[in-house]
């Protein structure tokens, strides 16, 4: 929900910064337009898109209504309350035709008590545009439920390009290049690594990512829904990744006990303080607009960005963690199904796409789309990527991994204070999910 | 939660039967004008009581759940995070009310005695009309461990460094593992001879760090009967070569160079020119080692870690004493006020010394008024939350947890509501007392 509304505040600067956008891609015919003007029908859409993002939106429907004349979309914005909001719709007996929303587990949710449509309807047209990582995220029990529209990339590493170019150094692409870079700038005077290490989530996000990275998919999603055990091999060797980073202690801005103290976004402005107070910060394409808003760097000169470092070669190199918006159905007519094709082609994502703040797994909108050379190197990966998956706590229940200062964020805040300490880690990962899967049934 | 019912009155006492109509009619308007008051007991005090003690029972989710007997009261006392709540907030009974107390009563009794005791009283009664929340906010910042950020690490650097000063090069660390830290400095672990070189080469030197005036670093030729070297930063950009007096590398000038010969005792000492050599003369013939001392790599004064993990509750203490020092002063003030004058005459006639007097006298005529604001605390510092979150760091969090907090985050943020039950009940039995003593009280002096 955090990063949905950042999504939103970064949406809205980037579509006033970039008024001149570059050229659209070519844009293929979405439809045939024969037999178009038959469809007809309302569709009433909730949402969690307002202000800048809201009109953003409402010219993708625009596109709509020039093919599908007969057909009116209405955009609500009903801003982050939105399952609060469903959920006392559905209780009424009345919810919306379409929603979006940004939390899996409520999709999950809401197919399981039988208020969604499936649209199959639409696979054919999703199938065409997104790779099967892609159009997974929208599975529910094997059928499509839900299309991520609007996607963000969350395997990103953000970098302050004066102190690389001080200390001499390409920005990584491989892990073992971050780790050599890391000692080279702090040779240089400049430590490393700025770590938000107040917010156990920043942590969990950088486990989460080397994890996927490394193992894929497939063992990703495993471990989301405790089947694999914390204490398994392929943990150890992901903490032993991470603590390259983390057990670096003299590389950390603050040293441990002052990036225990800095929450987000404070680690973000440190890296990109003048002067410079780190090299490199561990965030999501989210934090450009902090960057912009809060520090004096200017992009591509003094703050850029490069995808997560690739672990291994091979298929999980460029696996992306991602979060965004899903689109959900409550009823099923022409209108819906037409609207909802039409979301699943690259016309309905470039119109947006153009105006910033917008991403998508949509493999036939090309880099080009996208407003400034940031916005294209943060969302770009999002088609190439080959492996997909959702934040981990969207799978875990709330009491492991999203409470603060409780089960996973508090224990990964331990593995900051004791990095070599593995395998107690370990122990005390798993018995903190045993226990909540456990009381969880 | 459970603490709100100390407002809850002593049941009516009942009238004395009396059979007649009239007494009938009366009984019945009466308890017309008590159903409001008793629909909102029952619907947001007993209901919510009752239901929270049932519901501890049962598993994590739903309206009840699957019945899981007293599983969450295990639980309970075997989650370190919730040991640790249940630690802390005996910590906090422990020192809170009493030094509150006793701080207030201080306050009280000395103010009386003050010219300007209304302003006093005032300023020290402040923190009580900011939030709970504002204060941890503020507190937080001065407990901030970067003294150019936090207020009372600053008054700590303020003071170290008027005692010593850091050194020029803080921060540096060796560039080869020739140097070698020696008692806080550095020391060349090759030995040399008259006519020897010495390389120092430092990193970890940021750009804007390097002491001004600093020129290329040379690396001298060695001269017979002296011992020169070099003193540089050993960096450029893409690393070099570590050891290697490049091009492009600073000489770091103003460091002080310590030779030692073989027994370790410090026998020249100089500083680096402007290019980071030096020279130490006439060195006789034997076997030396050349070092940095210490007082280069003497570091400023860090800060304390106020909100780290060790020092996150007593930081918490301090914090919630400055607001609640100024109520006990306040309530104890008055008690003063309204106190027999004459008594203490009497007693300072009969010889008594001022501090017999505050012992033998002042504080026990005002034990009531002192029991009262013990007891309020006590009870404050049970259910003590907003604070804690305001104040504490996410990251320590865990460390600072109490009671009502962990009942919180389990329940709302955990969405485990048998836990969180159990949590609030646990909390409930232990208010319990507090509360008997509370109201025993209100009954003597009504």
């Amino acid at each position: 929900m955090r990063l949905a509304a950042l999504a939103g505040v970064v949406a809205t600067l980037v579509a006033v910064t970039a008024g001149c956008g570059g050229g659209g891609g070519g844009s293929k015919s979405g439809g045939t337009s024969t037999g178009n003007s038959s469809v007809k029908g309302t569709v009433k859409f909730w949402g969690i898109w307002a202000a800048t993002e809201q009109k953003a939106f409402q010219k993708v429907i625009d596109g709509f209504h020039k093919q599908y004349p007969n057909v009116t979309v209405t955009y609500q914005s009903k801003g982050n309350d939105i399952p609060t909001v469903l959920s006392t719709a559905i209780a009424g007996g009345n919810p919306p035709d379409m929603a979006d929303v940004a939390q899996p587990g409520l999709v999950k949710q809401l197919v399981q008590q039988g208020h969604l449509k499936p649209i199959t309807y639409a696979k054919p047209t999703i199938s065409d545009n997104f790779s099967p990582a892609w159009e997974k995220l929208g599975e529910v029990n094997g059928k499509d439920y839900a299309l991520l529209y609007k996607a963000s990339n969350k395997s990103t590493l953000w970098y302050n390009v004066n102190v690389l170019k001080q200390a001499g150094v390409k920005p990584p692409k491989t892990w073992s290049q971050l780790i050599s870079d890391a000692k080279t700038i702090k040779a240089s005077g400049t430590p490393a690594y700025s770590l938000c290490g107040s917010n156990g989530w920043t942590l969990t996000d950088i486990f989460e990512n080397l994890y996927l990275r490394r193992w894929g998919q497939a063992k990703y999603d495993q471990l989301s829904a405790h089947q694999i055990k914390w204490t398994d091999p392929s943990v150890t060797k992901t903490l032993q990744d991470m603590a390259q980073v983390v057990g670096d202690t003299g590389n950390i801005y603050g040293g441990v006990s002052g990036a225990l103290q800095t929450d987000y976004p404070t680690c973000v402005d440190y890296a990109f303080a003048t002067p410079p107070k780190a090299a490199f910060n561990f965030q999501g394409d989210f934090v450009s607009l902090e960057i912009l808003q809060a520090t004096k760097s200017k992009p591509q000169k003094d703050f850029n960005v490069v995808p997560f470092p690739t672990i291994t070669p091979g298929p999980n190199a460029k696996a992306v963690e991602t979060g965004g918006d899903l689109i959900i159905t409550f009823r099923d007519t022409p209108a819906i199904e037409a609207f909802m094709k039409y979301l699943a082609t690259p016309q309905a994502a470039e119109i947006w796409a153009k105006l910033g703040g917008f991403g998508t797994g949509n493999k036939h909108v090309p880099a080009s789309v996208y407003p400034d050379p940031i916005t294209a190197a943060t969302e770009a990966p999002l088609a190439g990527a080959t492996s997909v998956a959702f934040d981990m706590s969207d799978n875990q229940p709330a009491s492991f991994g999203a409470t603060t200062g409780q089960g996973e964020w508090g224990i990964f805040q331990k593995f900051l204070q004791h990095p070599t300490q593995i395998s107690s880690i370990q122990q005390q990962l798993e018995s903190a999910a045993a226990k909540a899967y456990k009381s969880g049934k | 939660m459970s603490g709100q019912s100390i407002t809850a009155e002593p049941p009516p006492a009942a009238a004395p039967p009396e059979p007649t109509g009239e007494a009938r009619s009366r009984h019945l308007t009466g308890g017309l004008f008590l159903l409001p008051a008793a629909i909102l007991l029952g619907v947001w005090l007993v209901y919510p009581t009752v239901y929270t003690i049932v519901r501890s029972f049962f598993g994590q989710s739903g309206y009840l759940g699957t019945w899981v007997g007293i599983d969450n009261y295990k639980t309970l006392f075997t989650t370190s995070t919730l040991v640790t709540a249940i630690k802390n907030n005996a910590i906090w009974v422990g020192v809170v009310p009493a030094f509150v107390t006793a701080l207030g009563l201080i306050f009280a009794v000395l103010t009386e005695r003050v010219r300007w005791v209304v302003a006093f009283r005032t300023v020290v009664f402040l923190p009580m009309a900011i939030s709970a929340f504002a204060t941890g906010i503020t507190w937080r910042l001065m407990y901030q461990q970067d003294p150019n950020l936090g207020a009372i690490n600053a008054l700590g650097r303020a003071v170290s460094s008027a005692v010593s000063s850091p050194g020029v090069l803080s921060n540096a660390l060796p560039s080869t593992t020739a140097l070698q830290t020696h008692g806080g400095g550095l020391l060349l672990k090759t030995p040399l001879h008259p006519g020897g070189v010495a390389l120092l080469g430092l990193t970890g030197i940021a750009p804007t760090d390097v002491p001004q005036g600093a020129r290329q670093a040379v690396k001298p030729a060695g001269k017979s009967g002296a011992i020169e070297g070099v003193v540089w930063r050993d960096f450029k950009p893409g690393g070099g070569k570590p050891g290697v007096v490049e091009h492009g590398e600073l000489g770091l000038p103003g460091v002080t160079i310590e030779l030692r010969d073989s027994s370790g005792k410090v026998v020249q000492t100089t500083k680096s020119d402007p290019n980071g050599s030096f020279s130490f003369k006439g060195v006789s013939s034997g076997s030396y080692q050349a070092g940095i001392g210490a007082q280069t790599f003497a570091k400023p004064f860090g800060g304390y870690s106020w909100l780290g993990p060790s020092l996150i509750t007593p930081a918490l203490l301090i914090a919630y004493i400055w607001i609640w020092a100024g109520f006990a002063l306040v309530v104890i003030a008055s008690g003063l006020a309204a106190m027999p004058r004459e008594v203490l005459e009497a007693a300072r006639t009969d010889g008594a010394t001022e501090f017999q007097v505050f012992r033998r006298v002042t504080v026990p005529l005002l034990a009531p008024v002192l029991s009262v604001v013990f007891i309020t605390m006590v009870i404050n510092v049970l259910k003590v939350f907003d604070i804690v979150i305001a104040l504490a760091p996410e990251s320590t969090q865990s460390n600072a947890n109490v009671i009502a907090l962990a009942m919180w985050r389990t329940a709302f943020s955990g969405f485990d509501f048998g836990t969180g039950s159990a949590i609030a009940v646990f909390l409930f039995l232990l208010v319990i007392p507090v509360l008997a003593l509370n109201i025993r009280r209100f009954r003597r002096e009504a």
